[in-house]
């Protein structure tokens, strides 16, 4: 399957290949479609493909690295 | 030739059919409706909209809808009030209160709902759903059971009792979720994806927040065909806000207004404030943040259309603030004594924003300046319960309530 998400980086992780990490960790295929990355902070636009369960298990890897994981759909929650 | 030519993407700007889809399969932007405004303008006049309903479907020419069925509980046309009391108060000569807390379910987001029902009719779906902090889910409640739909809908489990029951009372299904806003979000995403559902905010998204929009029409509308000079609005997802920009600068396009589109200040809570953080520090980036305040229907820590609120600021040449949970408070009531409206933790974010805008010389005392209070104060009782006077309570004689009298701040003389 496919999912889309946005993950956001704070600044100490800007400098650490965290995608690229997370495609040789986990059996997902990474494909970016938007980004903007300074110096102190950075975002990314992206498609994880794989299995469900690597899916899942790739995104509680990159929060817990400190990535904020967000679908790509807006927000939902709205007033 | 058609009024709506289709959905656009508004980063790569590629051309979608009027789909229930909101994101761009090339680049995963958001997608926006978009229209042919000079068809509009040959269609469109002021007294082709006088004649229209009392509600936001006499600005129909400018909403993505096609069909003949309009889903419509009287949303819109809500009060602009002169506030002259307030006005005083805070130093200004020409402020006005847009009061869309009188909607029919109490809050602006009948305004949305009523476009992205009415949408969820005409594509034929059978169940209606949002993830929400409250107000959302009141107005999805009630439009679906005015269109004959079945609704669910997904809120925090700590919401405030009053927004749960303004809800409830529709006969939805509610699943009250164990876990952050975030968690909510998330999980809806994944529903959206399995279920063929209209959730008017992910799938239905580029029509729903058309609906703000006449936010920006009836304030142009009710000062007599112009824009205000200066606004302030809140932020959560920063939707409401850029589509009020948008609103007014329609107006201009298809010739029903002349001025310029007003200066667009924003208001936050200090307790979740990532678009006026960003502002003030003169960035370009809207950083997530974790929300902690009493106005939950902003805490929104990374809201999407932050980037674009954030432009519309600058390029508007407006201001924004943040404001602390006692200030919420404070604005609360300062609005409710000064001018008779009670509105909610949202709306307390506005007033105090606008008091600290004032005070900063960012909005100027001669300015029309408005006020949009998105949402009534009896949904968040909470909020002010432990700050507000209690009842005097007597024994039933006129001799107790003399007594009563003496201690109180009332001037009153007794006839003889």
């Amino acid at each position: 399957m496919k999912k889309r998400y946005l993950f956001t980086f704070p600044p100490e992780l800007v400098q650490e290949p965290i995608i690229w990490q997370l495609g040789r960790t986990f059996a997902v295929v990474t494909n970016i479609r938007r980004a903007d990355v300074e110096e102190t902070h950075g975002w990314v636009v992206l498609e994880l493909e794989g299995s469900a369960e690597e899916i899942e298990r790739a995104v509680a890897w990159a929060q817990a690295r400190g990535v904020r994981v967000d679908p790509v759909v807006g927000d939902v929650l709205a007033g | 030739m058609q009024r709506i030519k289709g959905l656009k993407c508004r980063e790569c700007g590629r051309l979608y059919p009027i789909e229930p889809i909101n994101v761009c399969d090339y680049c995963f932007g958001p997608l926006e409706v978009d229209y042919d405004y000079a068809v509009i303008r040959r269609l469109i006049s002021h007294e082709r909209i006088a004649q229209g309903p009392r509600t936001i479907w006499r600005y129909r020419d400018l909403l993505p809808v096609e069909g003949d069925r309009i889903v419509d509980i009287s949303a819109g046309f809500t009060p602009l009030i002169r506030a002259e009391n307030l006005g005083r108060r805070l130093g200004l000569m020409h402020l006005y209160i847009k009061n869309d807390a009188v909607n029919p379910s109490y809050s602006f987001k009948d305004r949305v709902v009523s476009v992205a029902t009415t949408k969820a009719v005409e594509f034929g779906f059978t169940v209606l759903a949002c993830a929400s902090t409250g107000n959302l889910a009141c107005a999805v409640a009630a439009h679906a059971a005015r269109a004959g739909l079945q609704a669910c809908v997904f809120i925090p489990a700590n919401l405030e009792v009053g927004k749960v029951l303004g809800a409830a009372i529709y006969g939805p299904m509610i699943i009250a979720i164990d876990g952050t806003y975030d968690d909510v979000n998330r999980l809806c995403s994944e529903i959206a994806d399995r279920y063929p559902w209209a959730f008017v905010n992910i799938n239905l998204r580029p029509f729903y927040s058309e609906g703000s929009k006449t936010l920006a029409y009836e304030v142009a509308e009710q000062l007599g065909w112009r824009a205000p000079d200066h606004v302030v609005v809140p932020i959560a997802s920063g939707s409401l806000f850029t589509k009020i920009w948008k609103g007014y600068n329609e107006l201009r396009l298809v010739g029903l207004i002349d001025s310029p589109p007003p200066r667009m200040s924003a208001a936050q809570a200090a307790g979740c404030a990532p678009v006026v953080t960003a502002y003030l520090a003169g960035e370009n980036h809207v950083r997530p943040v974790k929300p902690a305040t009493i106005a939950k229907s902003l805490a929104i820590g990374n809201p999407a259309d932050g980037a674009y609120a954030l432009q519309i600021i600058r390029r508007s040449g407006g201001g924004a603030a943040a404001v602390s949970d006692a200030e919420i408070v404070e604005g609360i009531k300062l609005l409710a004594e000064t001018e008779g409206i009670f509105t909610e933790t949202a709306g307390g974010v506005t007033i105090a924003a606008l008091k600290r805008l004032v005070e900063a010389g960012v909005i100027r005392p001669d300015e029309v300046t408005v006020a949009y209070i998105t949402g009534n104060g009896l949904k968040t009782q909470e909020a002010v319960i432990d700050h507000i006077a209690q009842p005097v309570r007597i024994a039933p004689s006129l001799q107790a309530f003399e007594a009563a009298l003496a201690g109180s701040r009332l001037i009153a003389e007794p006839v003889r």
